[in-house]
């Protein structure tokens, strides 16, 4: 590790740094996967960006519209805690408090956690649910990625070298919608999941699903949408899911590690695929 | 390598000295503060050995930059007796004892610190939620439990 450290008060001038030294630059939010990532030399940059004093990138605020916005450099701790984050979906929550320990959550940021794209982390599939969008500035300009389309494969992103994540934007609820986030921990509760399913559902007036979106973790290179299952659950009524479900595994590539075997991975996503569903219709 | 001048507060005490940009908080504490109470243990985030509070905020300083804490004040296991007096906590570990051979004891004591900073009586759920992250080799955790549940009652 030997690295100029710079630490800008104002995105502009860590916008102009990351322009000039392009990939020989880096960026530091909270630290928590950056830091192993320079210890174990899998990161060589020539510059170090923190962005802890750039205070535009903080805050937590629900938007006009309904909706939330959440500041790239908000701690998950700080969205686990936020009576607003909590007003928008107890799910939302949820999903960040689900993630490692106390410690962790206390210095992990949002961004931070989006831009390094592990695809075992817990808020990815749940923002994704939840139909959210990053805005990514560079010194070129400002665009909108769906988080859905955040992360391309395994820590890899559609980010631009030149841009940083300022926030994320979840858009209001529809009435009616029902949210949930399940973690499948079989080790230990601060472990990474083996599976975890993330969903939003509403019924229509009959009863059935009117609109479902599903997102898994932990099961592929990236958070897998399951577009099958979405599919197979539109008009179906309560009671009627296990079938739909199971479609679950033809989406997914879980690869064999210490949380798993593929093959019971597979399985695994169906049965919490299917109870994340149920606990929805119940 | 940029070197880097930091100003903060170790348990009460002005501190203002110069690391280079890859210096770690574990490190600026055991090797340029002489602050060797904070243990590393993993050195990845997992394990809970070198538990501090920065600003109040409990982390891993194997995983904090040293130049995130200028301007911050840090509070270690050292910095929680006053003149020698324990803190009901600290006595509390030796009352029930909350540890066995000692090496994960300065992180259980801070992060119980911050837990009951924010929770002075806390349930069980939550005595377990904070204090989950941090591992005990000598398997003490009820010990650490019922410490943490008679300081919280000495209040």
């Amino acid at each position: 590790m030997t690295f100029e450290y710079h630490e800008p008060r104002e995105l502009g001038p860590a916008l102009d740094l990351l322009a000039r030294h392009g990939q020989d630059a880096h960026l530091i939010a909270g630290g928590t996967a950056t830091v192993l990532l320079l210890r174990q030399g899998l990161l060589r940059p020539g510059h170090v960006i923190g962005l802890r004093r750039i205070e535009s990138l903080g805050g937590i605020a629900r938007t006009s519209d309904g909706g939330l916005r959440i500041g790239a450099m908000a701690t998950h701790r700080a969205v686990e805690r936020s009576p607003m984050a909590r007003a928008y979906s107890p799910a939302l929550t949820d999903a960040f408090a689900s993630v490692a320990t106390i410690r962790i959550r206390n210095q992990a940021t949002v961004g931070g956690n989006l831009a390094h794209a592990d695809p075992a982390q817990d808020p990815p599939p749940m923002l994704a649910a939840f139909g959210a969008t990053v805005t990514a500035r560079s010194s070129r300009g400002e665009r909108t990625i769906p988080v859905a389309d955040l992360a391309v494969d395994h820590f890899t992103t559609s980010l631009a070298g030149d841009e940083i994540i300022t926030e994320v934007v979840l858009p209001p609820i529809v009435e009616g919608t029902r949210a949930a986030y399940l973690k499948f921990l079989p080790k230990t509760a601060d472990d990474y999941a083996t599976v975890s399913v993330a969903a939003t559902l509403r019924l229509a007036s009959d009863g059935t699903v009117a609109a479902a979106s599903i997102f898994l973790g932990a099961v592929g290179p990236t958070p897998i949408r399951a577009r099958r299952v979405e599919d197979a659950l539109r008009g179906r009524a309560r009671g009627d899911i296990g079938e739909a479900a199971a479609l679950v595994g033809e989406e997914i590539d879980p690869v064999d590690d210490a949380r798993g075997s593929s093959e019971y991975k597979r399985r695994m996503a169906r049965v919490w695929t299917e109870r994340t569903l149920a606990q929805l219709l119940r | 390598m940029s070197t880097h001048r930091l100003r903060f507060k170790l348990n009460g005490a002005d501190r203002d000295l110069e690391v280079p940009a890859d210096r770690l908080l574990i490190d600026l504490l055991r090797e340029d503060c002489g602050a060797t109470g904070t243990k590393l243990g993993c050195g990845i985030g997992v394990c809970g050995a070198c538990s501090v509070l920065v600003d109040g905020v409990l982390v891993s300083a194997c995983l904090v930059p040293a130049v995130f804490v200028d301007a911050t004040a840090i509070v270690t296991v050292e910095g929680l007796a006053r003149d020698g007096a324990l803190t009901p906590l600290q006595d509390s570990f030796i009352r029930e004892g909350g540890f066995q051979c000692g090496i994960c004891t300065p992180g259980q004591l801070i992060a119980a610190t911050a837990l009951l900073g924010e929770h002075p009586r806390p349930t069980r759920d939550e005595v377990r939620s904070w204090m989950m992250g941090n591992i005990c080799r000598c398997t003490g955790y009820y010990g650490i439990e019922r410490a943490i549940d008679r300081a919280a009652g000495a209040r």
